[in-house]
């Protein structure tokens, strides 16, 4: 094959990096805009959704179910669980210590070890798979000059699956969706006026304690999310946490902590060019680049290359 | 009896005892306290960073690592002695202290914990990435012929227990002289109010650059005598896990305190090892240990000794 269906192949790889990743790093980027704290167990929300896709998929595959049935119920309940034992975390452990940032990414850093360890004496250290709904191969076609004019021909092992144009589709959704409840509800604007102003929102009578295991619940469930999209091309592991977790974080702080048009805008970025560097260069020597590039954009541009609003 | 006495006979009485301890301990406990004073030297180097001067780095195992590295890259391929190797573990480190704290310095909270986790990670993600020349996750082996230093070989489990020591002893006087320091006083000035500090006319970033270096300098000696002491060299030490271990260690010894990183050294490394004879996922306890110091004790051990009965302890 010639550079340009290379090109092509890396842009949709890097789609569904990017979809995943949005959906991760916007879920990272709510609990630090509204609650203003960093949770670092993040990545292993995104961990145990994945695990939990498993668990639910081959429990219904074991009852003699439809894999597509077992996935759709994951879909939904992994979110579900996983978002409520975000809630409870931040219930008994974050309120405690009354969000105080540097305690809280101490804490978090407890509960990563906690919830990984956990998962790895359960759940074991092996990778399973989860069947996706569906799966079928889609070959793409390429434009090549003969003869002076533009033909149309099908280079060999070049395509894609529609579970992975399904993927990005579905992230698609769910960020309208968060957009939609963030900009036109009142629970949104309940979470904003949090964020704005805590103590003012307090004395209006917001029920800011609720709103924190909320929006901690929230956070964490779009991790999980993400993962249960993404363990049908990628599979379900004890140690998954941490590239989404380093990469959110990439995101998160590029597209300016807090602010979620700039986080999507960066995880297109970030997730477009980690697809197509990882084609052609060495996936370490593009990680050291982003981490580098990450730490000084902290250093020179604290409120990100596309944020405004400075950071603490 | 003054404070200062009574510290110099406590901190003087643990030296003691350590020393003697060599002759009494069976064999695997004291391969496990050589161990112990290491890692505790990387803790106290830690604590003058996070416990005295109040910055919190999320990334020191870059500082233990280019220690180690600096001391095995030494020897591996510049057949350099142990002595220069050990000199030259430091120097990486410090040099590595002085552009990561130049950087990250001019950050804040938040911020420098994750610019200094981000610095560590990309040291980390390059000690793999030049594989070739640091064989990577698999690390490599110093050898015995080249770990004898002045015709003393550390290989042998006594003379490493004193080396231990010695490192552990020197590490422990500094970090109690340098409080003692009006250098010392001001680092803690800054942790406690910068502002103050500031307006006292202290240079806030000439301190906070010191207090980086020399903390950097520390872990990096502690890191290139592990190596040497214990003859391996890998890219685990470079690893997250070995940021968070020296951040757990002086949390739950007492941040602030000068016996704190040994204390929570000392409890945390026997507790991994009493709980490993249950389950392999060892670093649940360290987990548990994290959230259980920030909601229950935040003075950790030594911290809430000195709250409670002995107000005198530096």
């Amino acid at each position: 094959m010639e550079f340009g269906p290379y090109l092509m192949l890396a842009s949709l790889e890097g789609a569904v990096t990017t979809a995943v990743l949005s959906l991760t790093a916007v879920g990272l980027s709510l609990v630090f805009g509204v609650m203003r704290v960093v949770n670092v167990a993040h990545g292993e929300f995104f961990m145990l959704g994945a695990v939990l896709a498993w668990w639910i998929a081959s429990a219904i595959g074991g009852m003699g179910g439809n894999p597509a049935l077992g996935f759709v119920i994951a879909l939904v309940l992994a979110p579900l669980v996983v978002g409520s034992i975000a809630a409870v975390a931040d219930l008994t452990i974050l309120s405690r210590i009354d969000y105080d940032p540097e305690r809280t990414i101490v804490a978090t850093i407890g509960l990563l070890y906690i919830m990984q360890q956990v998962t790895l004496m359960t759940y074991g250290p092996d990778a399973r798979p989860v069947e996706a709904p569906f799966n079928a191969r889609i070959a793409l076609p390429w434009v090549e000059f003969a003869d002076g004019r533009p033909q149309i021909y099908w280079p060999w092992g070049f395509g894609t699956t529609t579970y992975k144009l399904g993927v990005i589709v579905a992230a698609a959704i769910v960020l309208l969706g968060v957009w939609f409840v963030m900009a036109r509800t009142r629970i949104g604007l309940i979470m904003r006026a949090t964020q704005l102003d805590r103590d003012m929102a307090l004395a209006f009578g917001i029920p800011v304690g609720r709103v924190y295991a909320f929006v901690f619940g929230l956070g964490a469930g779009l991790a999980a999310l993400a993962a249960v999209l993404v363990v049908p091309i990628q599979q379900a592991h004890y140690l998954m946490g941490g590239d989404p977790l380093l990469l959110s974080f990439i995101v998160v702080i590029i597209g300016g902590l807090g602010s979620l048009p700039g986080t999507v805008l960066a995880a297109l970025l970030i997730g477009m060019s980690d697809g197509i560097i990882s084609v052609f260069f060495s996936p370490t020597l593009a990680k050291i680049i982003a981490t580098l590039l990450v730490a000084l954009v902290l250093v020179f541009r604290p409120q990100g290359l596309f944020g405004t609003r400075a950071t603490r | 009896m003054t404070a200062v006495r009574k510290s110099l006979l406590l901190h003087g009485g643990l030296l003691i005892v350590l020393f003697g301890l060599q002759f009494v301990l069976p064999a695997y406990h004291h391969g496990n306290l050589a161990r112990i004073m290491v890692l505790a030297s990387y803790a106290i180097g830690y604590n003058v960073l996070f416990g005295y001067t109040g910055l919190l780095s999320l990334g020191h195992a870059m500082f233990f690592a280019a220690g180690m590295y600096g001391m095995g890259l030494g020897i591996r391929f510049l057949e350099m002695s142990p002595a220069l190797a050990l000199l030259a573990g430091l120097a990486a480190g410090l040099i590595l202290a002085l552009v990561v704290g130049y950087l990250a310095l001019r950050t804040v909270g938040v911020a420098f914990m994750i610019v200094t986790l981000m610095f560590a990670q990309a040291l980390f993600l390059t000690i793999l990435y030049f594989g070739k020349w640091t064989r990577g996750d698999e690390g490599f082996v110093i050898q015995q012929p080249e770990r004898v230093l002045w015709g003393i070989d550390l290989s042998d489990p006594v003379n490493r227990y004193f080396a231990a020591l010695l490192l552990f002893a020197v590490c422990l006087l500094v970090s109690l002289w340098l409080i003692q320091r009006p250098v010392g006083r001001v680092l803690i000035a800054i942790r406690e109010n910068q502002e103050r500090a500031r307006m006292l006319g202290y240079d806030i970033f000439a301190h906070k650059l010191a207090a980086v270096m020399i903390s950097g300098g520390i872990s990096a000696l502690a890191g290139a005598v592990y190596g040497l002491l214990f003859g391996y060299v890998g890219a685990t030490f470079a690893s997250v896990q070995y940021s968070i271990f020296p951040l757990l260690w002086v949390l739950l010894g007492g941040a602030g305190t000068v016996l704190g990183p040994f204390v929570g050294t000392l409890f945390m490394f026997y507790l991994i090892d009493l709980s490993s004879a249950l389950t392999t996922a060892h670093m649940l306890i360290a987990g548990v240990v994290l959230v259980a110091v920030t909601l229950f004790a935040q003075q950790g051990i030594v911290g809430e000794l000195r709250r409670r009965f002995w107000r005198w302890l530096p």
